[in-house]
């Protein structure tokens, strides 16, 4: 089971900042354990952002991001009030969505 | 003395050598100058970096999962911390953090926050402590451990320090922690007192805090927890502390053991005055 999301999603001058925390290890597949074993990769590959249940950005991701990634971006014309949704899934074919008020 | 001495005096040596001399003073001045100014702008860079990763700091992960842990009945008494005394009075948080470590006489000992919780966790959950001091850092239980404290921390985030010395065993933390950042030993011959008893020093390239006054103290004290980018790790201050030990090359003290406590009470009091900022971003 994954740690919830950190969502905050400021509306300034007619677009809103989202700001996204998310609790992943994102271990690369490059690493080895103490027993000189590769660590299997295990990271985000989709993250899909939506607004008010309508998708305004996708994006890929691999082993390149960071552990615990943070994540910032711009939607045009999001006013408070309106609902920002979060969604990623990651290579082991576990997902986590959250949701946040634009403020 | 010979010539090739930056002390020897032009009487003593050729003309040729003294101008080779000069020459090469000159460059070393120069290359003084330069390490000087990129040492500057290389902990500009430093504070530049946390301050753009400050606004998206995963300690904040870790806070909000502390909190829900509080909250939570957990453990075998299926009980929830929010009656935890963290010294302000059962279930107060804010605060709490900038008057730790202190003495508490229902155990009877001057406790930081980690120790202290360790209590909580064992007189209202039904833990055992000295097992969950055992658990390795970033295992099982600890890894909450950590985020509670992380939590904790956080509510008392740009409070100013206040330590009680008003206890006996307050004062005498004080100076037991005092003697063990000055004790030098191990196969190094290190002291906390080597690395963080004077002002500009550094490690690398990432300046040290004094920690033997302000605002050294507050500044080193006041920021751990902390979320390090490097490993990706959330640590608390047993587990910093235990780590400058390792560096020291000096056996681990046990956590919440009474030797980092006593140097959390000196370098809390130390800190007197001093800004809160944990849960911070290391590099």
């Amino acid at each position: 089971m994954s740690d919830p999301m950190r969502i905050r999603a400021q509306a300034a001058g007619g677009n809103a900042t989202i700001r996204v925390l998310m609790s992943h290890e994102m271990e690369s597949g490059q690493r080895k354990d103490g027993n000189g074993k590769i660590i299997p990769a295990w990271h985000i590959q989709d993250v899909t952002a939506s607004l008010n249940g309508k998708p305004v950005m996708t994006a890929e991701w691999g082993p390149a991001v960071s552990k615990n990634p943070f994540l910032q971006f711009t939607i045009k014309g999001a006013k408070a009030g309106d609902k920002v949704a979060i969604t990623w899934k990651d290579n082991r074919g576990e997902s986590r969505t959250d949701e946040a008020a634009v403020t | 003395m010979s010539c090739l001495n930056s002390q020897a005096t032009a009487m003593m040596c050729p003309r040729g050598m003294t101008a080779r001399i000069q020459i090469a003073l000159t460059v070393t001045l120069f290359a003084w100058a330069g390490a000087a100014m990129a040492q500057k702008s290389s902990a500009d860079s430093i504070a530049e970096y946390r301050t753009m990763l400050q606004d998206g700091n995963p300690a904040d992960l870790f806070e909000a999962k502390g909190e829900d842990l509080w909250k939570q009945k957990r453990g075998p008494k299926n009980a929830s911390l929010e009656q935890c005394d963290l010294g302000k009075g059962p279930g107060v948080v804010k605060g709490a953090w900038v008057e730790l470590p202190r003495y508490f006489a229902d155990t009877g000992r001057v406790q930081d926050m980690e120790s202290r919780l360790l209590t909580c966790m064992q007189t209202l959950q039904g833990f055992n402590a000295e097992a969950l001091a055992k658990t390795p850092f970033g295992k099982d239980e600890q890894n909450n451990v950590t985020a509670i404290a992380t939590w904790i921390s956080a509510e008392s985030k740009g409070m100013t320090f206040n330590l009680s010395q008003s206890h006996v065993e307050e004062r005498k933390m004080y100076e037991v922690g005092k003697r063990l950042f000055y004790l030098r030993g191990g196969s190094h011959d290190f002291a906390c007192a080597t690395c963080h008893a004077q002002d500009d020093k550094r490690i690398r390239l990432q300046d040290l805090p004094n920690l033997t006054k302000q605002p050294g103290a507050a500044n080193g004290f006041g920021a751990w927890p902390a979320y390090r980018v490097s490993n990706g790790q959330m640590w608390g201050m047993q587990l910093r502390l235990n780590d400058c030990y390792r560096q020291q090359r000096f056996p681990y003290p046990l956590f919440g053991s009474e030797a980092t406590i006593a140097l959390g009470v000196y370098m809390g009091v130390n800190g007197k005055g001093g800004d809160a900022t944990a849960p911070a971003i290391k590099r």
